[in-house]
C-alpha cells in the first residue's frame, strides 16, 4: 500500500541552511481545548495543547495527574471532542474512535473475559478488519509471539498475571497495525519489576517495527526510557511545559540531568530545594 | 551494608524509651533441592474427596429429609393427611408410568417455554433500548418499577377476561412474571460493563447491534443469567399457582391441574406425587440447565468463581 507519509517523516535530512526539515506529521493537535463535566462542574482538563506526532515517534505525554494527558490521549482516541481547537490524523479531523488508532488501557479488564488470548487478538483483526479467519489467524499468531506468549495463546483472560493480560493488549493492538498505537498508563497497575521488563520489551517491538506510539504517563523515568519525544505538561489545566527530546537511558549521566530538568520544569524550586537536600 | 549499626540512640514515645532495631549480622541461604524434601504434593484420603463433592453432600441432606419424612408418616399412620414417603413415590412412579403424569408436566411446560421465550424476548428489546437511549430507559424504568411488584397471579382475573379460560392466558401471565425481573437484570447487567470494556468496544468501530451481541451481552452475561435464572423460578412457581387457580375449566390442564384433581378426590399421595414432580423439574432445570450453562460460560471465563 502506498503511504504517502513514509518518504516524508522516516529519514528527515538537513536541509542546506542547516534546519531539520520535517513531513507532515501523523498525528497533529492544534490550540486544543478539553473539557469534562462533573456533577457539579465544568472541568477545563487542558488548555490550548498543540503538539505534533510523527511517523515512528514514541511520543510521551508526561505531567503530574490533573494535568489532563490521559484526557488528552481519549480525544486522539476520538472519545471525545475539544470545545476548541482540532486533532487531525493524517490531515483528517478525528471526529469518533476507530481502529486505526488502537488503544492498550491501564485497566486489566481490558480483555474481552470470554475470549482466550488467541481470540482476543484476532477479534479486532476481524470484525474491525475484515480479515478472513486464516488471515487473522496467523498475524494473532505471529503477534503473539511476538509479546512471547505463544504458551498461553489458548488460555483465558483470567488465568493470566497482570503483565501478561498487559502483554496480550499491546499484541492486540499492535496486530491492527494501526496508525497510531495509543498507551494510558499501560503499566502503572504493575509491580516495579515486571513494569521494568515491559518497558524493555516495548522498546523491542518498537525495534522491530518501527509503529508510531503516543504513551501516557506520570513517571519521569519511565518517560526518559520508553519515549523519544516528550511533552512535558503543566498540571491544571494542562499545558505544554516543554517538549523534548529524550536521551538514551545507557547515559545515566544524560538521563540524570534530563529527570533533574523535567522535574524542575514540573515542580520548579520546590522540587531543587528537595534534591540539593 | 556497611553502615547498618544505627547513628541514632533510643527515642520516647509515650514516656517509653524505643530503641532502634538490634543489629545483626547478614545472612545469605542456597534453598535445597526440592526433590530432597519428599512429596510436596499429597492425595486426599477417600473420605476426604466424597465429602469434597458438594453433590455428595447435598444429596445426604436429601435422603435424610426423607427418612425424617418417612418415620414421621409411619408414626403419625394417617394417610389421608400425610401419606409416607415411599407411599407418595410409589403413587408418582405409576403415574409416570400411565404416562398421565408426564402428558399433564409436558403440557405445563410446553406453556412455560412460551411464556418464557416471549418474556425474554421483549425483556432484551427493552434493555437494548434502554442501553441506547435516554428515553428507552425512562421506560423501562418506569415499568419495571410500577410492575415488578404486581404479584403474577394478581393478573389471572383479569386473564381470564380478556384472553377466556385458555392456553393464551396463561402465556399471557407467565409473560409478566418473566418479563421484569429479567429485564431488571439485563438493563443492571449492560449498565454495569465496565467503561473500559466499552472503551475498548468502540476502539473497534463496530455498529450498534454488533456491539450489542458481541461486547455488551457477553460482558453482562453473569447478570443476563441471573436475570434467566429469577425469570425462571418466578414463571415456574407463577404457573403452578395459575394452573390451581382456572386449570379447572381449561381444555388441557398441566400440573397444577394434576394437583388439584388429585386434592377433589382426597388423593393425598397424588397431591404429594404432583408437589415431587413440581419439585423434581425445578431442581432439574436449575442444576441441570442452569449449572452447565454456568460452567460452560461465566465459570470458564472466570467471571464468577
Amino acid at each position: 500500500m502506498a503511504n504517502p507519509y513514509a518518504a516524508e517523516t522516516v529519514n528527515p535530512e538537513p536541509s542546506p541552511d542547516g534546519k531539520v526539515k520535517l513531513g507532515a506529521p501523523l498525528v497533529q493537535v492544534d490550540g486544543v481545548t478539553l473539557e469534562y463535566k462533573t456533577t457539579n462542574h465544568r472541568v477545563t482538563a487542558t488548555y490550548r495543547v498543540s503538539f505534533d506526532v510523527h511517523r515512528a515517534d514514541r511520543f510521551v505525554l508526561l505531567g503530574p495527574s490533573g494535568c489532563g494527558k490521559s484526557t488528552l490521549l481519549k480525544a486522539v482516541g476520538g472519545y471525545m471532542s475539544p470545545i476548541e481547537g482540532k486533532i487531525t490524523l493524517k490531515g483528517k479531523t478525528i471526529t469518533r474512535p476507530g481502529p486505526d488508532r488502537m488503544m492498550v488501557f491501564q485497566e486489566f479488564d481490558q480483555l474481552l473475559p470470554w475470549k482466550t488470548v488467541l481470540q482476543n487478538v484476532m477479534f479486532p483483526l476481524r470484525v474491525a478488519k475484515g480479515l478472513s479467519k486464516s488471515d487473522a489467524l496467523a498475524k494473532a499468531e505471529a503477534y503473539i509471539n511476538k509479546v512471547k506468549l505463544t504458551k498461553f495463546i489458548h488460555s483465558y483472560p483470567h488465568t493470566l498475571s497482570g503483565g501478561m493480560k498487559q502483554r496480550v493488549a499491546i499484541a492486540r493492538g499492535m496486530a491492527m497495525e494501526p496508525d497510531v498505537l495509543l498507551m494510558d498508563e499501560p503499566f502503572a497497575a504493575l509491580d516495579a519489576l515486571t513494569r521494568r521488563k515491559m518497558q524493555e520489551e516495548l522498546l523491542q517491538l518498537w525495534e522491530d517495527t518501527h509503529f508510531t506510539l503516543m504513551f501516557v504517563t506520570h513517571s519521569i523515568e519511565e518517560a526518559i526510557i520508553v519515549g523519544n519525544r516528550i511533552l512535558v505538561l503543566s498540571p491544571h489545566p494542562g499545558q505544554v511545559r516543554a517538549e523534548l527530546n529524550s536521551v538514551p537511558v545507557s547515559d545515566a549521566v544524560a538521563a540524570k540531568n534530563l529527570a533533574d530538568r523535567i522535574s524542575g520544569l514540573l515542580f520548579g524550586e520546590e522540587s531543587r530545594r528537595i534534591s540539593h537536600g | 551494608m556497611a553502615d547498618a549499626t544505627p547513628k541514632s540512640g533510643s527515642v520516647t514515645l509515650s514516656g517509653k524509651s524505643i530503641p532502634p532495631p538490634p543489629f545483626r549480622d547478614e545472612v545469605e541461604l542456597h534453598p535445597i533441592d526440592a526433590s530432597k524434601l519428599g512429596e510436596i504434593q499429597q492425595q486426599l484420603t477417600f473420605v476426604e474427596k466424597i465429602w469434597g463433592n458438594e453433590g455428595v453432600r447435598k444429596t445426604t441432606i436429601v435422603i435424610m429429609l426423607l427418612l425424617v419424612w418417612q418415620f414421621y408418616a409411619m408414626w403419625k399412620n394417617d394417610t389421608l393427611t400425610v401419606p409416607s414417603a415411599v407411599e407418595a413415590h410409589r403413587a408418582l412412579w405409576n403415574d409416570i408410568k400411565t404416562g398421565e403424569l408426564l402428558t399433564y408436566t409436558w403440557y405445563s411446560l410446553k406453556l412455560l417455554l412460551m411464556g418464557y421465550a416471549i418474556g425474554v424476548a421483549i425483556a432484551g428489546v427493552l434493555s437494548i433500548a434502554a442501553t441506547f437511549t435516554r428515553i428507552g430507559r425512562d421506560i423501562l424504568e418506569t415499568l419495571t418499577a410500577m410492575f415488578s411488584p404486581l404479584p403474577a397471579i394478581a393478573l389471572v382475573p383479569l386473564a381470564m377476561i380478556w384472553f377466556g379460560l385458555g392456553a393464551t392466558s396463561l402465556v399471557f401471565v407467565l409473560v409478566h412474571s418473566v418479563l421484569w425481573p429479567v429485564a431488571l437484570n439485563m438493563h443492571g447487567g449492560f449498565r454495569s460493563v465496565s467503561p473500559t470494556l466499552r472503551m475498548v468496544g468502540a476502539n473497534y468501530g463496530m455498529n450498534p447491534l454488533s456491539y450489542v451481541i458481541r461486547i455488551l451481552f457477553p460482558a453482562a452475561f453473569p447478570s443476563v443469567l441471573t436475570g434467566l435464572k429469577i425469570g425462571w423460578a418466578f414463571a415456574w412457581r407463577t404457573l403452578i399457582a395459575a394452573e390451581l387457580v382456572f386449570g379447572v375449566a381449561s381444555g388441557g390442564g398441566g400440573l397444577g391441574w394434576y394437583i388439584y384433581q388429585a386434592k377433589n378426590s382426597l388423593d393425598t399421595p397424588t397431591v404429594f406425587a404432583g408437589l415431587l414432580m413440581v419439585i423434581v423439574i425445578g431442581l432439574a432445570v436449575e442444576n441441570l440447565v442452569f449449572r452447565t450453562i454456568e460452567v460452560m460460560t461465566i465459570r470458564k471465563w472466570g467471571m464468577q468463581v
